[in-house]
């Protein structure tokens, strides 16, 4: 048996001495081949007894399973080495950048407009909008305002000529006359805010001659002053995310509320920095108050049944507040830099369930 | 509205700080804007007496004075003319702040000797402009003491802003008796004892208004005062005045200044030697002129109310006195005006004329109509007692318009419309310590007739505002909003939700949301198909931002233009938002509407840089159209986009007649006109033309049936004339066999050797997609020759060789 033995060692030192496929290919021939010597071995088993045939024939078999296992393994390595030969050479410089994409983004107006109605919704409030181009009676004399107040004049109003039945028009000084024209076309209970663009003629460090307003309403038989402060106490703390945000009720005057009052809310401007919260000093945001009776009449609305309450505030100065935009001008600047930069990516979709503010 | 905390308790009786009656105002309604401690900076300041100046051994100009401040004397070196020993000074010390000037003060050597602190000129300490010397202490005040409590500068200065609704808090007794309503102290009486005339007034009024102007000055009362003496007023007054930032004049001037500010009373004095006969008080004819006291001349357009007499008009009534009736050191008659003006009409004079004045400021909020002759009492006694002289009997002409106004407050009203329960008795005590007549109404309610000087209250809602704002916001308990629905309805019905979703994708198409004006230069929009002559407005901010814009693509590509110019030439933008057609309520149309300019894809390593093309624009449209809900399998692409777009380059997307979106590349002569460089591509989209889907089925999409079999794919070439229009092949080829062809797909179009001129090939994949079985070699065959036959016989295509 030492001569199987021997040829079981010297064929197994081939398989394992070749070098590639090749090589392989090679030693299994000269092991396994037509020609090969176990197969030659084989073919000498013939000449043998019986007996001596089974024994030397397993002895044989032992040998050549021995052989083809080594080659089988001695491939996959071959292979593997390949492999890892080739992957070697693939090699790239993942450091180069990627391939260029734009990266689009939301205007913080937009962002926060959307922010607005998630939390709005949640109250119950639904979005009413209304033209850019109004005439006098829904900018002004339904909401109370006399011919010649000076509250009028206050609004520094953009005109445009008169229309054909002699309307004096104008571009909206705010976004009330959408309270109009949703009084005017829906009967109580009205709960809606309007978001929207407004003018005014003034243009300086802190006015821009188009800004944008929301306005929000609620008419119905029983909403008093307490929900307005309510309201307006939930969404300030939701909008900022600050849950102890303090809010301060000024009286006031507006033609179209009685009573009105401008709100305040609670921050710190220590070393000349501004930051919201409880910290004892106060910054207006926003004026209120309750629906007057004649702008509930002019829109006709029972003021003796129904009564609620108005509200409006700048969008672009809460934006300011929450994000830390220090200039009212470069809204609308198109400056692709202050865009990119104060902008939002267009996944970020407000919602309460999900988060206002990533 | 300004006034000193002094000014307040002459009026009110109290013994609040500053800070105290501020925070009472601003709860109250009367926003307090700031409170000036005037004596804050001035605290380091202290008298000096100069015991001796001698002259500076080293500088001829200078004096080296010993100075005794109290607590020690200290040696000062000083420069001013007036130093002397003997007087008294204001003494600055070392580590002070100099308030002109902001600096610290120092010790110092100067020429050689050493300087312990300063002897300040007015100028210095932001008194005035006086700086020939130094403040020369009249009388003997205490050495060491305050020099701010010695000027009465410890007076703090309370700015209130005031609502246009509150006239009656434009004086500083109105502000003095909402602070005692709110319990801050108590309202001392006002004396207006009429003063006895002692002759006929020697100037005589007479009203002249036609019917439809009567309201113009409903009352006029006045009289005459002679043997008065028109010298500086005295200290207190002027105090007064200058602490508001009022310059002191003379002592009638001043009166009238102080009469308005105190008791929100206008009046005027005419010098009635150079009054030419009585005073008439009508409306100005048109080109008449008034050279007023403010130094200028108007020219007035008729309709004004003016006081004239025989020879001019003398006075814009309400607005501004004239010059050549103004009171000045020699005169020695006057003639008092207090008059009831038009608050519109003045207004509109004021506005006119451009002229802002103490007088209009309050006489455009509404004067208290009752307080004209008490205003006129009060004005006689202090000119008798500044200036001397006597008073003729008053002339009155009109009459004080009157009529007592009673409004009912129900008792619960305060809570169920102000949401905190204010007990009756304590809402009846609120209104009558702010002046209404209060008596017992219906109900257990209350009946307040409303003083004369509130005109701004005409309902029950107003004084529930007066017993809350009294009583203070801040009672009332936040009350959470009641929920309508357990779970919140939707806030955005379909087409506000379109605009959020167009925002979104475009922005996920690499696209900046931009905001720009909803105004533009006329002259440039021009090139946007003009603008409707009602939309140019009348009062522009600026020549360039003058009409309406009827498109967003002219702000955009200026947009793009700036950002080229800041060394940003590749930029996508977009916005939605209003173009305006016409100015009616639907005169504006919600668009879509956004650029690309520069390269679309930057110079990278990648390598595939490309400049922006006309197909960038149109799958933005798409995108916005899709996400819409526009039919995007049924949009018909035609040519015939607006003459702002390059006629060969551009297109619209519609669904029969409606056009529902344009795109294509900029038409270069519009590039040229804004001063933009090329290529911009851009798209707009009528975001509100897009039809609402139907939603009979609910949101249920159809039944998805996927095929088991394998779909086949096979490449067909056609070459066409170049004018053929590559959708007519995909139209006709998608038509040949509607079950099997499931997508047909441009992938090649090509001109040149191997097609011949005017010819091109243009290739398709036609995607196959067998439902009920495999289909075999012959069957596919089959459709193939009907892809062919069809599209030769809507193109007259052949296969390419």
């Amino acid at each position: 048996m030492t001569e199987l033995d021997g040829l079981k060692d010297e064929l197994l030192a081939q398989v394992g001495a070749a070098g590639d496929l090749a090589g392989l290919e090679e030693a299994r021939l000269a092991a396994l081949g037509k020609k090969g010597r176990i197969t030659g071995f084989m073919k000498d088993l013939g000449a043998l007894s019986p007996e001596e045939r089974r024994e030397r024939g397993a002895a044989l078999n032992a040998v050549k399973d021995a052989v083809a296992e080594a080659i089988e393994r001695r491939k996959a390595e071959l292979g593997r080495a390949a492999l890892d030969a080739r992957l070697q050479a693939e090699r790239v410089d993942v450091t180069l950048p990627v391939r260029p994409e734009a990266e689009g983004r939301l205007h913080p107006i937009s962002q926060t407009m959307d922010e607005l109605v998630a939390i709005f919704a949640e109250m119950g409030f639904s979005v009413a909008e209304g033209p850019d181009v109004e005439d006098d009676f829904h900018n002004f004399t339904a909401l109370n305002f006399p011919p010649g107040h000076p509250a009028r004049e206050m609004h520094d109003t953009f005109y445009l000529p008169d229309s054909a039945d002699g309307r004096r028009m104008l571009l909206r000084t705010h976004t009330s006359p959408v309270q109009v024209r949703t009084m005017l076309n829906r009967k109580p209970p009205i709960r809606i805010i309007a978001p929207g663009r407004t003018y005014r003629s003034d243009y300086d460090m802190t006015h821009t001659p188009m800004f944008h307003q929301v306005e929000g309403l609620v008419i119905d038989e029983t909403t008093h002053m307490g929900h307005l402060k309510g309201c307006l106490i939930d969404f300030c703390r939701a909008f900022f995310g600050i849950d102890d945000l303090p809010l301060r009720f000024r009286p006031s005057f507006f033609p179209f509320t009685e009573p009105s009052a401008e709100v305040d809310i609670g921050c710190s401007r220590k070393g000349g920095e501004l930051k919201l919260g409880n910290y004892g000093d106060w910054l207006e945001i926003l004026g209120c108050g309750m629906v007057h009776p004649n702008v509930l009449e002019a829109c006709g609305i029972d003021s003796t049944r129904y009564q609620g309450f108005a509200f409006g505030m700048g969008i672009e100065r809460i934006a300011m507040l929450k994000y830390g935009i220090p200039d009212l001008r470069t809204f609308f600047e198109a400056d692709l830099r202050w865009l990119k930069h104060y902008g939002f990516v267009p996944l970020d979709v407000p919602s309460v369930a999900a988060g206002l503010t990533r | 509205m300004k006034f000193t905390l002094s000014w307040l308790k002459s009026h009110l009786d109290t013994d609040a700080p500053a800070e105290r009656i501020a925070e009472a105002l601003t709860a109250l309604g009367l926003e307090v804007e700031e409170v000036v401690d005037r004596a804050r900076a001035l605290a380091p300041f202290v008298v000096g007496h100069v015991v001796s100046a001698e002259k500076h051994p080293n500088a001829d100009k200078l004096r080296v004075c010993m100075v005794d401040i109290g607590t020690s004397t200290v040696q000062v070196v000083c420069g001013a003319p007036n130093a002397r020993a003997g007087m008294k000074g204001v003494f600055a010390p070392p580590g002070s702040v100099i308030p002109a000037t902001g600096t610290v003060l120092e010790k110092g050597v100067i020429r050689g000797v050493e300087s312990a602190g300063m002897l300040c000129s007015e100028r210095e300490l932001g008194l005035s402009d006086e700086h020939e010397g130094i403040i020369d202490l009249p009388g003997d005040p205490p050495v060491g003491a305050s020099f701010a409590t010695l000027a009465g500068l410890d007076d703090p200065l309370i700015d209130v802003a005031l609502t246009p609704d509150r006239a009656d808090c434009a004086g500083v007794r109105g502000i003095a008796r909402d602070l005692a309503a709110a319990g801050l102290g108590t309202l001392k009486p006002l004396a207006a004892d009429p003063v006895p005339g002692r002759f006929p007034s020697a100037v005589k009024v007479a009203l002249d208004f036609p019917e439809e102007a009567r309201d113009a000055c409903p009352v006029f009362v006045g009289r005459t005062i002679r043997g008065v003496r028109n010298g500086p007023s005295p200290r207190w007054l002027q105090d007064r005045l200058l602490a508001i930032g009022l310059r002191p004049i003379s002592a009638l001037v001043d009166i009238t200044n102080f009469v308005t500010h105190d008791l929100c009373r206008p009046l005027h004095v005419f010098d009635v030697d150079k009054l030419a006969g009585d005073l008439t008080v009508r409306l100005a004819r048109p080109g008449e002129t008034v050279a007023a006291l403010n130094g200028k001349a108007y020219t007035l357009q008729g309709g004004e109310t003016v006081i004239a007499d025989a020879a001019r008009v003398q006075s814009l009534a309400g607005v501004v006195g004239g010059e050549e009736s103004g009171c000045g050191e020699g005169t020695t008659t006057v003639f008092l005006e207090v008059a009831l003006f038009d608050p519109v009409r003045t207004a509109q004079t004021g506005r006119r004329h451009g002229i802002d004045s103490d007088a209009r400021y309050r006489f455009e909020r509404g004067l208290d109509p009752a307080f004209v002759v008490a205003g006129m009492e009060i004005a006689t006694r202090m000119i008798l007692d500044l200036c001397g002289g006597e008073a003729s009997e008053p002339v009155i002409a009109g009459a004080v318009p009157g009529g007592e106004r009673r409004i009912a407050l129900r008792p619960d009203r305060v809570r169920t419309l102000g949401g905190v329960d204010v007990p009756v008795p304590e809402q009846r005590r609120i209104l009558e310590a702010l002046g209404f007549q209060v008596s017992d109404g219906p109900d257990g309610g209350l009946l307040a007739g409303v003083p004369s000087w509130r005109a701004d209250v005409h309902g029950e809602a107003d004084l529930v505002e007066e017993v809350m704002r009294v009583k203070g916001f801040d009672a009332i308990p936040a009350t959470p909003m009641e929920r309508l629905e357990t779970v919140a309805r939707p806030a955005l019905d379909p087409q506000q939700r379109r605009g959020a979703l167009a925002r979104r994708a475009l922005a996920a198409r690499g696209l900046l949301e931009a905001v720009t004006w909803s105004f533009m230069d006329g002259r440039n929009a021009a090139f946007f198909g003009g603008v409707h002559p009602g939309m140019r407005l009348l009062n522009p901010i600026a020549s360039d931002l003058d009409v309406m814009r009827p498109s967003i693509l002219g702000n955009l590509i200026q947009a793009a233009g700036r950002n080229a110019d800041r060394g940003f030439p590749d930029v996508g933008l977009f916005e939605v938002g209003p173009a305006f057609r016409e100015p009616t309520p639907d005169g504006q149309d919600v668009m879509a509407a956004g650029l690309r300019a520069g390269g679309a894809v930057p110079r990278n390593w990648h390598g595939g840089a490309r400049a922006v093309d006309v197909y960038d624009a149109k799958a933005d449209a798409m995108a916005v159209l899709e996400i819409a809900g526009a039919p995007s399998a049924n949009l018909q692409v035609s040519t015939d986009a607006p003459d702002w777009y390059h006629p060969g380059r551009s297109g619209c997307l519609r669904l029969g007649p409606t056009v529902l979106a344009r795109f294509g590349e900029i038409h270069p002569a519009v590039l040229d006109g804004l001063g933009v460089s090329g290529p911009v591509v851009g798209f707009e989209v009528f975001l509100e033309r897009v039809p609402q889907p139907k939603r009979k089925a609910g949101p249920a999409r159809p039944l998805l049936r996927l095929s088991p079999f394998q779909p086949i794919r096979r490449d067909f070439a056609f070459v066409v004339d170049a004018g053929v229009e590559a959708d007519r092949i995909v139209r006709a080829a998608r038509g040949a066999d509607k079950a099997l062809v499931a997508d047909v797909s441009v992938f090649d179009v090509y001109q040149g050797p191997g097609v011949e001129s005017g010819r091109k090939s243009v290739a398709v994949a036609v995607t196959l997609q067998p439902l009920e079985r495999t289909l075999t070699e012959p069957e596919i065959d089959g459709v193939g020759q009907k892809i062919v036959a069809a599209v030769a016989k809507a193109t007259g295509a052949s296969l390419r060789a």
